[in-house]
């Protein structure tokens, strides 16, 4: 792991952003540790995706302080790129590519030798399975299949940090866990697993969990400290009751 | 008369076969549910039903039209949410609403009490565009906007996919006072825990239907002894449970993990604990437990489809 | 009805809201109108130019002295003979060579009739187009105040023969303002509806107004009415700005060139609609209008490069450009003076046209998707 710090691989302080009057991210505060599954919840318009860009250094942040794998997030926003992974349900690999290719074209961008793409390639599509499916374009793979290689791609050049915004959207309960179990396989490397999704159940499978609710952080806990803080017993009602307080859900 | 009937529907685009051989019935006041994931067959239904698709083999009737030959009468008493929200983005909450009441020949006022649970929701918000509205908000405008002509029958194709709990929640509120009033909802999901707020649903993948019953049934229909199992740390105990010789299926669920033994055995729980406490496991516990609808869509695809199909 | 007035309501919120379309709609015509004008006028200050005069007369005098002193000429070589004015227009020294042959005055005085040759450099070919008009404008205006008294005699009395060097093919004089309207036209009208309509399907609201009462024809409507009033309106502003701004003259009938651009405006029109059946997002509707429409029409539509010197293949796809037709209707009007009587042609091949694609249109029209 080419980790700069030893100690949290993502810490916030009182990190904010603000697009005029509106503050989307309210001084938010946390810190995340190397190789846990840290569930990023909230509601929609609730500023996750806001406070996620800020942490890929995709956009700058208007206070407060924040490090990504030991990088400064207002001065260092391009060492950050390097060293951590995203994916999204939305855009993850290009569909006219074969597999093969996709993989050769994410080494690259990340600056990795050709005999270690090739080397890695290899490994990866033994690991997944994948094998007999380089040469296949990538659109015409089953869902299930394009996420857990948009996930393998996400974490080709060893980032310290993955980044998935929604990785299980629509896809089948069995793919979905077999999505987890990627993602379990990927923590118990070392890599810091920084997630958000809809389903519920997904939250409960995170070391821990921190609900935002209108720009702020409103609970961070692991999930059965939260179930006990709130006298309830699944996520979803955690969550529920956190986000009807909200004042603009809107 | 049901109020849908499908019989034998198949389509396919080009090379993809996406719905196989579909039958189906919805009666009249009835709020039905087409579970599955994406690819799984649910928005060609929904086009077929809506009549925007001609299927390539099969019949279907909706409000008792064949949605060929009588497409034009169902276009009258069908309200239709695509599964994009299909607003005007640049239209004001009350621009939307009118438009599409004039386009269906009527006017907001006229069918107000209908819609107005939910529009009082949004007159806070009603000279802000569409696309400036959350999620949340954006589903409730387009909900409004499909009753506004008092429909018969409601196609909601994946209301809730991109929505968070909170706004999930009231939708499906929503939708149970909508079906008091008598209109039939066929609405799709690729979430699991909302098949059990249908009262039928068919369960779907690959464009074939694996089963259509009521959750209380698809529950029961589960043929396997199912447990709960816990222990502190998940992936170990996944992996652990997976390699137990009696088990026959083991995924995670929620802060436990299913486990599914291919043989009914009485001392279950003493022999996992004893077995998982050898493994090195601590804050073990064991529980029967009884089947989701999500097991046994899982036991259904798993029986379907060893291997994932391409 | 009113579920069509609606809809036409709609789609104006849809325009007036959306930045871009405006800029396209309003800004586009008059960046391009002034954009070619000032590409011309700025050319004509002091124009080299380059006199043989076989003549030496009193008159040959004069008109030198009325060009020279325009302001639009400068006076850059006295040449001796033809291969003299050859070699400044090869050197790029001049741009017009004024050519008065031996006899002109007598012939002004005593024939009533005298020609001048103007020859251009039609390399740059509006450039030429307005020189030789200039020139052809203040010999002219000589020839009215030396003798006003003289009518009755048929036609002008100096015949101004021009002669356009390297482009000899070219004929057409002010081919900007009839390109530009023609093309502004084409793609407020063509462009902007299909991409309206394709933004419908790809944002699935297509997929809603179909499940609906609403009939296809009524949708349609509904959507080009605005664009049409929209051409309308840009077209008079072209046209405006074309008589006041740039001076072309109006020669010929006001209401005639209204409803031929009306015309212009609905073969336009059920393009666009034609483009939008077949396109399934904005991107694509907006390319193929690219290369289907803007392309063809400036290249192939005599606007930038005259048919004439093209080769016989593109000729023959040129025949399938509007625009080539409402240009020669434009410029038949307005700088000719010519009536429907000498463009019933073009006309009918525009009303043909809006009736084929109409057709064509309607044709493919769909009660629902793919």
């Amino acid at each position: 792991m080419k980790t700069a710090a030893i100690g949290p691989v993502i810490r916030c302080e009182k990190l904010t952003k603000r697009f005029g009057a509106f503050t989307a991210v309210d001084a938010i505060s946390f810190a995340v540790a190397p190789g846990e599954i840290f569930g990023f919840l909230g509601a929609n318009g609730a500023g996750k995706t806001t406070a996620m860009r800020m942490l890929c250094g995709l956009l700058g942040p208007t206070e407060g302080a924040a490090s990504v794998a030991g990088f400064d997030v207002f001065t260092q926003a391009e060492r950050i790129k390097q060293h951590i992974g995203y994916m999204s349900q939305k855009f993850s690999l290009y569909e006219d590519l074969t597999v093969r290719e996709n993989i050769r074209f994410y080494g690259g961008i990340y600056g990795l030798k050709t005999a270690a793409i090739r080397e890695k390639t290899d490994a990866l599509l033994q690991r997944l399975g994948l094998e007999a499916e380089r040469n296949t374009l990538v659109g015409s793979l089953p869902l299930g299949w394009k996420q857990k290689l948009a996930f393998s791609v996400a974490l080709f050049h060893d980032p310290a940090v993955v980044f998935l915004d929604e990785p299980t959207g629509g896809v089948d309960p069995i793919t979905r866990r077999q999505f987890w179990d990627l993602i379990y396989e990927a923590a118990a490397r070392g890599v810091t697993v920084f997630i958000t999704t809809h389903y519920m159940d997904e939250a409960e499978y995170c070391d821990r969990v921190s609900i935002m609710v209108d720009g702020k952080i409103e609970a961070l806990d692991k999930p059965a400290g939260l179930k006990q803080q709130f006298g309830v017993s699944t996520m979803d009602e955690v969550f529920l009751h956190l986000a009807r307080g909200a004042k603009n859900v809107e | 008369m049901p109020a849908v009937e499908l019989t034998n529907i198949s389509k396919a685009y080009g090379a993809t076969q996406a719905v196989r051989n579909v039958s189906l019935t919805v009666e009249p006041g009835e709020l039905f549910g087409l579970i599955g994931p994406d690819g799984a067959g649910k928005t060609t239904l929904f086009r077929i039903l809506a009549t925007l698709l001609l299927a390539d083999a099969g019949t279907a009737t909706v409000a008792k039209h064949d949605v060929v030959r009588e497409f034009r009468a169902i276009r009258n008493v069908v309200g239709y949410m695509p599964g994009r929200f299909s607003l005007y983005q640049d239209l004001t909450v009350q621009e939307n609403l009118e438009f599409f009441a004039a386009v269906f020949r009527t006017t907001v006022r006229e069918n107000y009490e209908l819609v107005r649970d939910i529009y009082e929701q949004l007159v806070p918000f009603k000279d802000r565009r569409a696309g400036a509205l959350s999620g949340g908000m954006k589903q409730k405008l387009a909900l409004c906007c499909a009753l506004i002509h008092k429909p018969e029958l409601l196609l909601l194709d994946e209301p809730t996919t991109g929505v968070d709990a909170v706004s999930r929640q009231e939708f499906w509120h929503m939708l149970s006072t909508l079906k008091e009033r008598g209109i039939t909802i066929v609405v799709s999901t690729p979430y699991m825990d909302e098949a059990a707020l249908c009262e039928r649903v068919a369960l779907l993948q690959t464009g074939q239907v694996l089963r259509v019953d009521t959750p209380a049934a698809l529950r029961e229909s589960y043929p396997w002894p199912l447990y709960a199992v816990r222990a502190a740390r998940m992936h170990p105990l996944l992996q652990d449970l997976r390699a137990y010789p009696a088990a026959h299926s083991c995924y995670a669920f929620g802060e436990t993990a299913h486990l599914s033994l291919a043989q009914p055995d009485a001392a279950a729980e003493a022999h996992l604990k004893a077995y998982l406490t050898a493994k090195g496991h601590h804050d073990v516990s064991v529980a029967p437990v009884p089947a989701t609808i999500e097991d046994t869509f899982m036991d259904l695809l798993q029986t379907h489809h060893s291997a994932p199909v391409s | 009805m009113k579920a069509f007035l609606m809809f036409v309501r709609k789609e104006s919120y849809h325009i007036f809201r959306d930045p871009r379309t405006l800029l396209i709609l309003f800004g586009m015509p008059v960046a391009l109108v002034t954009l070619f004008g000032f590409a011309l006028t700025n050319e004509i200050k002091n124009a080299d130019v380059a006199v043989l005069d076989f003549d030496h007369g009193v008159h040959a005098r004069q008109v030198q002295n009325r060009l020279f002193s325009s302001g639009y000429f400068g006076l850059r070589d006295y040449a001796r003979n033809y291969p003299d004015v050859a070699a400044a227009f090869r050197r790029g020294h001049v741009k017009l060579a004024v050519v008065f042959p031996a006899g002109f005055s007598s012939d002004f005085d005593h024939l009533g009739h005298a020609q001048v040759q103007l020859v251009a450099d039609a390399s740059d070919q509006n450039t030429a187009i307005s020189l030789v008009n200039y020139a052809t404008a203040i010999i002219r205006s000589y020839e009215q105040e030396v003798a006003p008294h003289r009518s009755g005699s048929p036609g002008p009395r100096v015949e101004a023969v021009a002669r356009l060097y390297f482009n000899p093919g070219l004929k057409a004089a002010y081919t900007f303002v009839p390109g530009t309207m023609a093309l502004i036209l084409l793609l407020v009208s063509a462009m902007l509806t299909s991409i309206t309509i394709a933004r419908e399907k790809e944002t699935g609201t297509m997929e809603v107004l179909l499940v609906s009462p609403m009939r296809q024809l009524p949708i349609i409507i509904g959507k080009i009415l605005p664009y049409f009033l929209l051409s309308f309106v840009n077209g008079l502003i072209i046209l405006a700005l074309g008589v006041w701004v740039l001076h072309i003259p109006e020669r010929g009938s006001l209401a005639l060139l209204i409803l031929e651009t009306l015309l212009y405006i609905l073969v336009a029109l059920t393009l666009g609609v034609l483009i939008s059946t077949r396109a399934a997002s904005q991107q694509t509707a907006m390319l193929t209008s690219m290369l289907g429409l803007l392309l063809p029409t400036l290249i192939l539509s005599g606007f930038l490069f005259p048919i004439e010197s093209m080769p016989l293949p593109l000729q023959t796809v040129s025949r399938l450009i509007p625009a080539r037709y409402f240009i020669v209707i434009l410029k038949g009007i307005m700088i000719k003076g010519l009536g429907l009587r000498e463009l019933w042609r073009e006309t009918a091949v525009l009303f043909g046209m809006a009736g084929g694609l109409l057709l064509l249109a309607l044709g493919s029209l769909k009660n629902r998707l793919a």
